[in-house]
């Protein structure tokens, strides 16, 4: 289980900026960034080391800020490779409230992020279909 | 009770002092204020009645009566009596300059005092006002009201919240006296202090000078664990201390002693009967240095029937919840900015700041609603920002009868007030969109 930041966001000019540069300043490295939006605002999702810190430094800067569990899978870079993770999932009846992907440097498996609705009976289902499921130190 | 004697005098000898006072006040704004003779004249009255039912033929007083006899030109005494000057918040419209003259504070005090004596006051109890000192009647109308009390009275002003926390808890403040929507930002700046605002000593507060809802009082009672009082008052007619609740919260007892209220119709502009609403009209009997005749508030309201609890005789006022000058349009209804308040309150996830914003598309008048999120909700999902947004959409249409467009904005975005807050943001002269 992985610690996702999520960020409210007014849609204006040079909020994402800010929020970005809160981070940089604090020191702290992103590992993936998604930005949900509708007409009126977004949502930021942010995966990061030191997670505390930058938690801190955000609401500092004045975001707000919660903290989410979320699953975080290595996935085998070839064709298929997602879908067998989901009909894991599927097969439990767990759904899916959102997804993204993002590629370790020099690795050979993108990493896939899952908001879930049970979050430990998905670990466990995960588990028991021998997918391994990252740790927070290996995100 | 502050004065008892006064605040449950019976009915009939209240008509008669009225009417002596009344009569004293006529001529005195006909001797000595020319706008008064001249209206009085063309509208055919003598500066003497019968009856107080006869006060309804005489003109009323407006605002721009004021305006025109800027800043001095409705002073009935010459300036050698005026001792101090106020002058209007000028929420609304240019300023007005108000003249007291040492009886009239003098008298303005016992008001306050009874106003806070209403509150639970007494000469024991460590008053906070965090109304602003200054040319608005607030601070000062109250410091004085507090003193003549005889509480311990702490004259700290509006702004500096964090020092208005600390003096709160170190002081010991028992009752706290602002703007019901700074009281909200001083629980929420003590919360970020680490301070439990309801861990305070605080018991009571008298809050006023903007429209607010039952929602609001419940939300201050319950994050200070105190009673909330409002209490209501003009510049023109006095500044605070015309009518004030009592421990029954059940309208606000009208100074008659010292006022006459009449409610009018705001289309015929004739009193109608207590119960009814109608635009609030008061008429000054004791004031000296500006005094009114009918003058019209703009708010709008009406008497509470019946008699209260507490054993004062004074009409009650019902709650003011809007001034006619703040209200809104919106595509042939009318709307108050507190209407909305009433329901954000009413609504979990949604934190009870918010700016109405006018702006025109086209030809149209476009009305959004700017609400914050709550920093409790959790946002990570976007449905469930959605549902919050539709809830309050279809909450805001079931009370106000008009659909509104609603924006949900970041936790803390919107400008916290330390006095009167700007809840209506009019972009329509800039020509947006």
């Amino acid at each position: 289980m992985v610690k996702q930041l999520t960020v409210f966001l007014e849609n204006s000019p040079g909020r994402l900026a800010r929020l970005t540069r809160a981070l940089g300043d604090a020191g702290v490295n992103m590992r993936a960034l998604m930005v949900a939006d509708t007409a009126e605002f977004g949502v930021v999702r942010i995966i990061c080391d030191r997670t505390d810190v930058a938690k801190d430094s955000l609401e500092a800067a004045g975001f707000s800020v919660s903290v989410t569990d979320v699953i975080a899978v290595a996935v085998p870079d070839h064709p298929g490779g997602l879908a067998d993770i989901l009909e894991v999932l599927g097969a439990e009846d767990i759904n899916v409230e959102y997804a993204y992907c993002f590629v370790e440097p020099g690795g050979t498996s993108a990493v896939d992020v899952f908001r879930v609705e049970r979050v430990s009976d998905a670990m466990r289902a995960l588990g028991e279909a021998g997918i391994r499921v990252l740790r927070a130190e290996e995100v | 009770m502050f004065q008892p004697h006064d605040e449950t005098m019976d009915r009939a000898r209240l008509d008669a002092l009225q009417l002596e006072r009344l009569n004293a006040l006529l001529s005195r704004v006909y001797e000595n204020v020319p706008t008064y003779r001249r209206k009085f004249d063309d509208a055919g009255v003598s500066p003497h009645v019968d009856s107080l039912a006869e006060l309804a033929e005489f003109p009323f007083t407006v605002k721009d009566d004021l305006r025109a006899g800027y800043p001095y030109g409705m002073f009935a005494v010459p300036m050698k009596d005026i001792v101090r000057l106020h002058s209007s918040s000028g929420t609304t419209g240019q300023v007005t300059v108000v003249g007291y003259t040492a009886g009239d504070l003098d008298r303005w005090a016992d008001l306050m005092a009874r106003t806070i004596a209403a509150a639970g006051g007494t000469d024991e109890d460590v008053v906070q006002i965090a109304y602003g000192y200054g040319l608005f009647t607030g601070g000062l109308g109250a410091h004085y009201g507090a003193e003549r009390l005889g509480c311990a009275t702490i004259p700290i002003s509006g702004g500096n919240t964090k020092r208005q926390v600390q003096v709160m808890k170190d002081f010991g403040t028992t009752i706290l006296a602002c703007t019901p929507s700074y009281a909200l930002l001083i629980a929420e700046t003590a919360r970020d202090m680490g301070i439990d605002p309801a861990g305070l000593s605080l018991k009571a507060g008298v809050f006023g000078a903007e429209p607010w809802s039952e929602n609001t009082r419940t939300e201050i009672e319950r994050q200070f664990d105190i009673t909330a009082i409002d209490i209501y008052g003009l510049s023109e007619v006095l500044g605070p201390g015309v009518a004030a609740e009592c421990e029954c919260k059940c309208g606000l007892h009208v100074n008659e002693d010292h006022f006459i209220i009449e409610i009018v119709d705001t289309e015929t502009l004739r009193p109608v009967p207590d119960g009814e609403r109608g635009e609030v009209v008061f008429t000054t009997l004791t004031k000296e240095g500006i005094p009114v005749v009918r003058y019209r508030t703009r708010d709008i309201s009406r008497i509470v029937p019946g008699e209260c609890a507490c054993g004062r005789t004074f009409r009650r006022l019902e709650r003011v919840t809007g001034r006619s000058d703040d209200m809104l349009i919106i595509r042939g209804v009318n709307v108050f900015p507190s209407q909305i308040e009433q329901v954000l309150l009413g609504i979990p996830g949604v934190a009870p700041y918010y700016q109405v914003v006018l702006s025109r598309k086209g030809s149209m008048d476009h009305v959004e609603v700017h609400v914050e999120v709550s920093p409790e909700v959790n946002f990570d999902e976007v449905k469930t920002l959605e549902r919050l947004r539709g809830r309050v959409s279809a909450e805001i249409a079931s009370a106000l009868a008009v659909s509104i467009a609603v924006k949900l904005v970041e936790p803390r975005s919107i400008q916290r007030s330390e006095g009167k807050a700007k809840r209506v943001i009019d972009l329509r002269a800039e020509g947006s969109e």
